[in-house]
């Protein structure tokens, strides 16, 4: 039997790789799926503590936080549509119209 | 036995994972992110979590993804021939950063041997007794979400009348 | 569950329940209406949201957890939910004239506004943490797109996907919290979370998950570091859609506050690792927020970073771990709302269509060409810089007091001096409106009869907390009673 651990520690790596996407990339169709990477080492997170916990509560929060990232990707792809439609670029680097 | 299964799929996952943030093109990414989606149900299912892993590819690997693959060949986003976004010092920095505080985070993780569970662990049943008795309230409130996220959808992304 | 347990349990959240289904109602009316049919939706969103206020106050009473201890009816939750109705229907007052101006859907977005209060008022009812982050997302995901919701203008969805992938980014880290608590204690319910953490020693586990929390929850409430978002957020966004986002939104991050820390970690030895950190944003935030208000060229943008040191002051109040103190957030948000709603009114009326008059000489003047307009403005002025007898002053004194009872002098000290500070940014406004020549190419202002009824109620509301504080202050008292 594998120490649920192990599934902790893949969970962290993939966790801060999303987060490091996020914060360095500049596309920002990327920058959404870097999103869904960190939405998804957290719902390993669950299914491993569920596991330990022998409760099957940490499932139904994977399915809940499935439905919440597909919501989100919905919406996040409906906002870089929009913006595409205006400026024919997904660079992120070129919505700097604020930046004073 | 499981223990190759496991080590496969998260090898996989995290190499796959890593190239989604690390690849110049979206829709290579796009890929990779696929890839680690399945692995990431290969790990749901060594945890006992049969409806899970099946969920996580007929939703996210199935649906999710074909949505986001959908949308970057709509923007035909073409083959990026600059380089990757960051300064290199940015990403070894990142990158160090990163690996102190998943070693702090893994220090934490102290657990013995997990108690085996019953026979229909992570089953359909199971996870159906369990959202529509205790968590009845979040479900029904995750309808009115995905509501939202359909008005987002149509409102933002229509042809604007010229 | 079983049936009657079902039907109490909606019974219990029928105020919720009334603004999802006018919400509902205004979509599908929506379909009918042409553009003849002036005001129906503000009409409808009125009613229903009267109607939620009403069934609201009914809910005072002893707590009582419904549907599964996954949602708590208590005193506290009256008070929010009724501070978060009283937010819905001055923005649908200020909407009214806005969203025709600048053509914007108007029943997408009455109906996102309607649902991302009812985000706010599950968060205020939360007894689980599963609910806190369902209810906060649904609040967040309709914001994304009242952000983005002027399509003509490009700062509008710069605004949405800034705060889309900010805001999503904060969410992942917050759930990941949920996830590290569900591991450390085994369950992620606040009510008993007393009972389990005297079971169970607060491992580092917790401790790491309580610090995501943390970090997740300030994201929301756009609290120093964690705010780089709002001012550009905040500056790109349609104005009706920014004072919504500067009162709601907000309001319930505080919410998700008291919920999660003054009612569910409260344990001392718990406590003892939190407070620090809040005092610790409170005095950035307070810092930062006043100090670049003062650079800044824009009158929505000066208004953006107010709103973030408004947050510091008071998150000043949460470490005090007292009854006063939490009495003293509830008013001031509500406090607060006023006032802000209030000057970003001024705004929408100023600012013309297209939204291009937002400099502080735009404001030239203005005494001279629309009195009223200016004086009111002044008040709001003087209120979010704490002058008595207003609200702002009454919310600061209590706050501030709070601080002091408590001990926390130095959080005390330098919310008041940076109050001080904040007189620099706001007095600006002021004097430019009564000593500066108007530059008279502009048209004077149309002001409609809802935006007249809207500055009055605010500017109303403003005074009347600030002349008699003490009715609306020992409401909030009587909410927060029961966690001490």
């Amino acid at each position: 039997m594998i120490p649920i651990s192990y599934y902790l520690v893949v969970s962290a790596i993939l966790f801060v790789t999303g987060a490091i996407g996020v914060l360095l990339r500049r596309n920002a169709l990327i920058m959404l799926m870097c999103l869904e990477l960190m939405l998804n080492a957290v719902n390993l997170s669950f299914m491993a503590y569920a596991r330990m916990l022998n409760d099957m509560g940490g499932h139904v929060f994977v399915f809940l936080s499935i439905t919440v990232a597909a919501a989100e990707a919905a919406v996040g792809l409906a906002i870089i549509l929009s913006i595409y439609r205006t400026r024919e670029t997904v660079d992120v680097d070129y919505l700097s119209l604020m930046r004073h | 036995m499981e223990a190759f299964l496991f080590w496969l799929f998260s090898i996989v996952g995290v190499a796959c994972g890593a190239m989604v943030i690390w690849n110049r093109n979206p829709m290579g990414s796009a890929v990779y992110l696929v890839t680690t989606m399945l692995c990431l149900a290969g790990l749901y299912a060594l945890l006992s979590g049969a409806f899970v892993a099946a969920l996580q590819v007929l939703i996210y690997a199935g649906a999710v993804m074909v949505l986001i693959l959908f949308v970057i060949m709509m923007l035909n986003v073409r083959q990026e021939v600059v380089p990757r976004e960051g300064s290199l010092p940015a990403w070894i920095i990142a990158g160090v950063l990163g690996l102190i505080v998943v070693v702090n985070l893994a220090v934490l993780f102290r657990h013995g041997d997990s108690p085996t569970v019953a026979e229909d662990f992570g089953s359909i049943e199971g996870v159906g007794a369990q959202l529509f008795a205790t968590y009845v309230l979040p479900f029904e409130l995750i309808s009115v979400l995905l509501l939202i996220a359909v008005i987002g959808a149509v409102v933002l992304a229509k042809r604007r009348a010229p | 569950m079983d049936g009657t347990a079902l039907l109490h349990g909606t019974g219990a959240l029928l105020p919720q329940l009334t603004v999802v289904i006018t919400g509902l109602v205004i979509l599908t009316l929506d379909l009918f209406l042409t553009s003849q049919s002036r005001y129906v939706n503000e009409a409808v969103g009125i009613v229903g949201l009267l109607l939620a206020f009403v069934l609201t106050v009914l809910q005072t009473g002893e707590p009582r957890p419904v549907f599964m201890n996954m949602a708590v009816v208590d005193n506290l939750g009256v008070f929010f939910n009724a501070t978060f109705l009283l937010i819905a229907l001055l923005m649908v007052l200020m909407s009214a004239s806005y969203v025709r101006r600048e053509a914007i859907s108007s029943g997408e977005y009455y109906a996102l506004i309607l649902f991302a209060t009812t985000g706010f008022m599950f968060v205020a009812s939360a007894a689980d943490l599963v609910m806190v982050f369902l209810a906060i997302e649904t609040l967040s995901i309709a914001t994304y797109i009242l952000a983005g919701l002027h399509q003509q203008e490009q700062r509008s969805q710069e605004a949405a996907f800034k705060y889309f992938i900010l805001g999503s980014f904060s969410s992942a880290i917050f759930l990941y919290g949920i996830a590290t608590i569900y591991g450390a204690l085994g369950n992620t319910n606040l009510l008993n979370l007393a009972q389990t953490l005297s079971q169970t020693a607060a491992s580092p586990l917790t401790l790491v998950g309580l610090g995501m929390l943390i970090v997740g929850l300030s994201f929301k409430a756009a609290v120093v570091p964690f705010h780089m978002w709002a001012p550009d957020v905040y500056d790109g966004a349609p104005t009706a859609v920014t004072a919504f986002m500067t009162a709601g939104p907000k309001a319930a991050a505080f919410a998700a506050f008291l919920r999660v820390f003054l009612q569910g970690f409260a344990t001392p030895e718990l406590a003892q690792h939190w407070v620090p950190i809040f005092a610790v944003l409170a005095i950035l935030t307070m810092l930062l927020g006043n100090l670049v208000a003062i650079t800044q060229q824009s009158i929505k943008r000066m208004l953006a970073y107010s709103s973030i040191a408004h947050a510091g002051y008071a998150l000043v109040a949460l470490v005090t771990l007292d009854a006063l103190g939490a009495a003293s957030i509830l008013y001031y948000l509500v406090a607060y709302t006023l006032m802000s709603l209030g000057a970003f009114t001024v705004l929408t009326v100023v600012a013309h269509r297209g939204e291009h008059h937002y400099a502080f000489t735009d404001y030239a003047g203005l005494a001279s060409t629309n009195p009223m307009l200016a004086a009111v403005m002044t008040l709001f002025m003087f209120a979010l810089a704490g002058f008595p007898p207003t609200a702002g002053f009454a919310g600061k004194f209590y706050v501030f007091g709070a601080a002091v009872q408590s001990g926390h002098y130095a959080l005390a000290l330098i919310g008041m001096l940076t109050s001080v500070v904040s007189i620099v940014y706001y007095a600006r406004v002021v004097m430019m409106m009564y000593m500066r020549e108007a530059n008279g190419a502009r048209a004077i202002a149309q002001v409609s009869p809802t935006t007249v009824t809207l500055l009055g109620l605010t500017a109303l509301g403003t005074l009347y907390l600030g002349i008699f504080p003490g009715s609306v202050f020992r409401l909030a008292e009587r909410s927060v009673q029961f966690l001490f």
